[in-house]
């Protein structure tokens, strides 16, 4: 095994090294062979002063001060790319990438973007800066109504995390919106906590925020415990994998299950009511989230395979090799940032590729994505036919109205 | 060096507000207060002068819902000290009972530098500022958006309309309106805030009485109503545009 020898000089060095040891699997970036395979996948490495390859190399020579200046590791979008392909399996994007991010955080290094969203989440408990009062008000004129978890004051079966997006973001409410009549059609018996949600926080938490994501944590994990559910539902892969995976150490624990998931299960009770032909050509984008940070890739396939007359395609990067759709690790409030950098868009080249694939559907599966692709749709030559549709969209057009 | 800071708490425009019963200000029940962003500037602003010359930077704000959070973020920015005025300032108190009442507590802290936000959008009878220099005998600048410190006197950038700026002098202590900090407000992570309501302590001064004589009085207070001269033109994109540009003819626009 190849050793790290961490200089004595300085003091900031051995403590990020330190930290970055102390989250599971840290130590592994000891193994780090310097290949180079992170920086290269990663779809802003080139702009980055500091890839996370180079980025332990300046840990490993006691400078990682150096690797802190300057602001390109906004670019990073926690997207799991690198650490997908690690072949020393080092924990890069929710350790090193996530604990640098921590550190510019504390020295106030923040794009203003991102510093709006943040100081929206931690005053309305959502980044999009809108009223905590309104979270609900989506499921007005849902027929039957959406349940809230307070009126409801019985045990119930499953309760539906809905998350930031999928509440206010026009675009998403629809998806939210079509989820409530796939679970109506197949019976669940469900409800919302309305008001009582908070952010899930996974993508603050992404961008260095670990304190936000804690108190956001906090509130969700109480508005959980005054209600009696088996297992939380829900349409947001950030949602799922803060629920699933950083959760539980903070002594918040339920069984979590997106809603890909939750449906594949019951899908001997779906396919009956799947009637209504959707004939189209239709490309499948793995959200990060969901795919590389948690391996779901077969639940949503199936779904789709289900719906009559749909023919599944896969685009060039699919599953493990997924691309992102800029949106994560506080991408989604980095847009501006990322444009002045880049002048490209990771989720124009995510829709030339469903293009390239011949597809006259893009099905997503996360809350970021229907605003993000629908946005690029607009601004790629030859996308204009090109339909972005959230699975839920597509299974409620199948059972019909 | 001493830098107060006065914080007032304004409503949040997130909300719908609601006209309280009698019709003459707003419901309470339906009101999430927030600071004011003019006076968030001004508490940087104290921050850059602390950092520059080294100061005690006090923040006062009156005690309502949400004052706490915004003197610890205060505090975890780099405020020194923490005043909590209690007193009923949620219903009729207008600027010149704050003033007032500030103007006989104020003194006690003997400041050289009082530094607020040039306006608040519930200012009804005027800005604080100017009223606070009244009550306690202080020159007064507004439009702030730099203050730099020379001896006795603070050298300060005034923004005028038309993008003039004015570089002035001002003897100490006088009352400045901050337009804008120097820079945008930093960003503070919620670990040192949270670490700010651990160790940050919260002085508290009674206002026990609040006079809100010498402002104009609010005799009514309602929604805008929508008029009825605006037409909604129906039809497609192609109807529409034509009838927008046989309107804009008809008024010697185009």
């Amino acid at each position: 095994m190849a050793t790290l020898s961490v200089p004595k000089r300085s003091t900031f060095n051995e403590l990020f090294y330190s930290g970055l040891t102390k989250i599971p699997d840290g130590e592994r970036v000891r193994t780090c062979l310097q290949c180079g395979t992170c920086s290269g996948v990663c779809p802003f490495g080139y702009l980055m002063d500091h890839p996370p390859g180079k980025m332990i190399a300046a840990l490993r020579a006691g400078v990682i001060e150096r690797a802190l200046q300057g602001d390109t590791l906004w670019m990073c979008v926690s997207c799991y790319a690198c650490t997908q392909v690690c072949p020393s399996k080092i924990p890069l994007t929710p350790g090193l990438m996530t604990k640098a991010k921590e550190e510019l955080m504390l020295a106030g290094n923040i794009p203003s973007e991102l510093q709006d969203a943040l100081e929206n989440t931690h005053r309305y408990g959502n980044p999009l800066g809108e009223s905590p009062r309104r979270r609900a008000m989506w499921t007005r004129g849902v027929e039957p109504p959406v349940r809230i978890m307070s009126q409801v004051q019985r045990p119930l079966e499953t309760l539906w995390f809905v998350g930031d997006y999928a509440s206010y973001h026009p675009r998403v409410q629809l998806v939210s919106v079509a989820f409530a009549q796939v679970l109506n059609a197949l019976g669940v018996d469900y409800a919302i906590l309305g008001t009582e949600e908070n952010s899930d926080g996974d993508s603050q938490r992404l961008a260095g925020e670990r304190g936000l994501f804690e108190m956001l944590a906090e509130k969700n994990g109480r508005a959980f415990g005054k209600y009696s559910f088996n297992e939380i539902i829900t349409t947001d892969p950030h949602a799922y994998n803060a629920l699933k995976n950083e959760y539980p150490a903070l002594g918040i624990s339920y069984p979590v299950r997106h809603y890909t998931q939750f449906l594949a299960e019951r899908i001997d009770q779906l396919k009956p009511l799947l009637r209504r032909d959707v004939k189209a050509q239709v490309t499948f984008h793995d959200p990060c989230y969901l795919g590389r940070a948690n391996g779901e890739y077969d639940a949503p396939r199936l779904l789709l395979q289900s719906i009559p007359g749909v023919k599944l395609v896969e685009m060039s990067h699919h599953k493990e090799t997924s691309l992102c759709c800029g949106g994560g690790g506080g991408g989604m409030w980095l847009d501006g940032f990322s444009w002045e950098k880049a002048h490209v868009r990771l989720s124009e080249w995510r829709v030339r590729e469903a293009v390239n694939a011949e597809a006259s559907v893009l099905a997503v599966a996360c809350s970021y994505e229907a605003p993000r692709f629908e946005d690029a749709v607009k601004m790629v030559e030859k996308a204009r036919r090109l339909v972005v549709r959230d699975i839920a969209e597509l299974l409620a057009e199948s059972i019909g109205g | 060096m001493n830098i107060l800071v006065i914080v007032k708490m304004v409503p949040d425009l997130v909300e719908e507000l609601a006209v309280d019963p009698d019709g003459k200000g707003l419901d309470p029940d339906w009101v999430r207060w927030k600071p004011n962003e003019f006076d968030d500037h001004a508490i940087e602003q104290a921050i850059l002068i602390k950092e520059r010359h080294g100061a005690q930077v006090t923040v006062v704000i009156p005690d309502m819902d949400g004052a706490e959070d915004a003197m610890y973020a205060a505090a975890a920015r780099g405020a020194d000290r923490l005043v909590k005025l209690r007193g009923d300032f949620t219903g009729s108190a207008n600027n010149h009972a704050l003033a007032r009442a500030l103007g006989k507590y104020l003194p006690e802290l003997q400041p050289d530098l009082l530094l607020t936000g040039v306006q608040a959008h519930n200012d009804l009878d005027g800005s604080l500022g100017p009223l606070l220099a009244e009550f306690m005998g202080l020159p007064y600048l507004g439009y702030v958006a730099g203050v730099h410190l020379q001896g006795d006197k603070a050298n300060v950038r005034k923004e005028h309309p038309g993008g003039v700026v004015a570089e002035m002098e001002i003897n100490l202590p006088a009352v400045l309106g901050i337009q804008a900090a120097e820079q945008a407000p930093r960003y503070v992570a919620f670990s040192r805030i949270r670490q700010a309501m651990k160790t940050a302590a919260i002085e508290e001064q009674e206002i026990p009485h609040l006079d809100i004589s010498g402002a104009a009085e609010v005799s009514l207070m309602k929604q805008v109503e929508s008029g009825e001269r605006a037409e909604m033109f129906a039809g497609d994109p192609d109807q529409v545009a034509d009838r927008i540009v046989a309107v804009m003819r008809d008024h010697g626009i185009l």
